[in-house]
């Protein structure tokens, strides 16, 4: 069974190292995901939200959905910790 | 439990660190807008100068300046901050968290985002140092 085991995941990681040999180099200007919106955000970021900061702008505006939802996350697993943890009967 | 911690150079050392240490927290909140820092990092700055509050003056004492029922309330208004901006520009015609149709008349819409964006820090830096402390609090096994 041990050896069941290291065979499915000896043939796992082939796989994934097979798998590896398609992606785009690393900082390959033609990689798919250099390609979509990151130059839009490059190039027009400042001027549409007056933000120096790249991170910030895409962080806060242009993906504000994502942050909100992030923010959220943490409010509700402190508040849920909250409940469970306090010292209170009701 | 947490005690006051008996020592005078504690004290006089950590006194004079924790309106720097919130000082710097905001700093790093509005900065985010041109550099490195943001609401996750500052509410966490804000959130290190209350807890050391809690650890040098004791329960009864930090909880007189900063209580937990205050901070959970002021994590809720943080939230509440974050999505009532987000919510004013549906009602001037433009998208959720969409900064550039926010109300404010005189200022361009790039302006308008770049403001958007440090309330949403803000709001951000409140859910962060609220959450952070009052579960300080809650596993330090401290009453209300």
């Amino acid at each position: 069974m041990k050896w069941l085991a290291a065979a499915i995941m000896g043939l796992f990681l082939a796989l994934m190292l097979y798998a590896t040999s398609g992606l785009p180099d690393v900082g390959d200007p033609d990689a798919p995901a250099n390609v979509h919106v990151s130059p839009y955000y490059i190039e027009k970021s400042l001027e549409e939200t007056d933000t120096p900061n790249l991170v910030t702008a895409v962080l806060a505006d242009y993906r504000g959905y994502d942050t909100l939802g992030e923010t959220v996350v943490i409010f509700t697993a402190g508040l849920a910790c909250t409940l469970i943890l306090m010292r209170r009967v009701y | 439990m947490l005690a006051k911690y008996e020592n005078v150079i504690v004290h006089i050392v950590s006194d004079a660190m924790v309106p720097f240490i919130q000082l710097f927290a905001l700093y790093v909140i509005v900065h985010g807008h041109s550099g490195p820092g943001g609401g996750f990092q500052g509410g966490v700055l804000l959130a290190s100068s209350v807890i050391l509050l809690r650890l040098y003056l004791g329960r009864e004492a930090s909880h007189r300046r900063f209580s937990t029922k205050l901070m959970v309330a002021l994590a809720t208004v943080g939230m509440i901050i974050y999505v009532l901006v987000g919510l004013v520009p549906l009602a001037t015609g433009g998208n959720f968290l969409d900064f550039a149709y926010l109300p404010v008349p005189g200022v361009s819409g790039a302006e308008l985002r770049a403001l958007g964006i440090t309330i949403v820090e803000f709001a951000i830096a409140l859910t962060v140092f609220g959450t952070l402390v009052s579960l300080f609090d809650n596993l330090t096994g401290s009453k209300e």
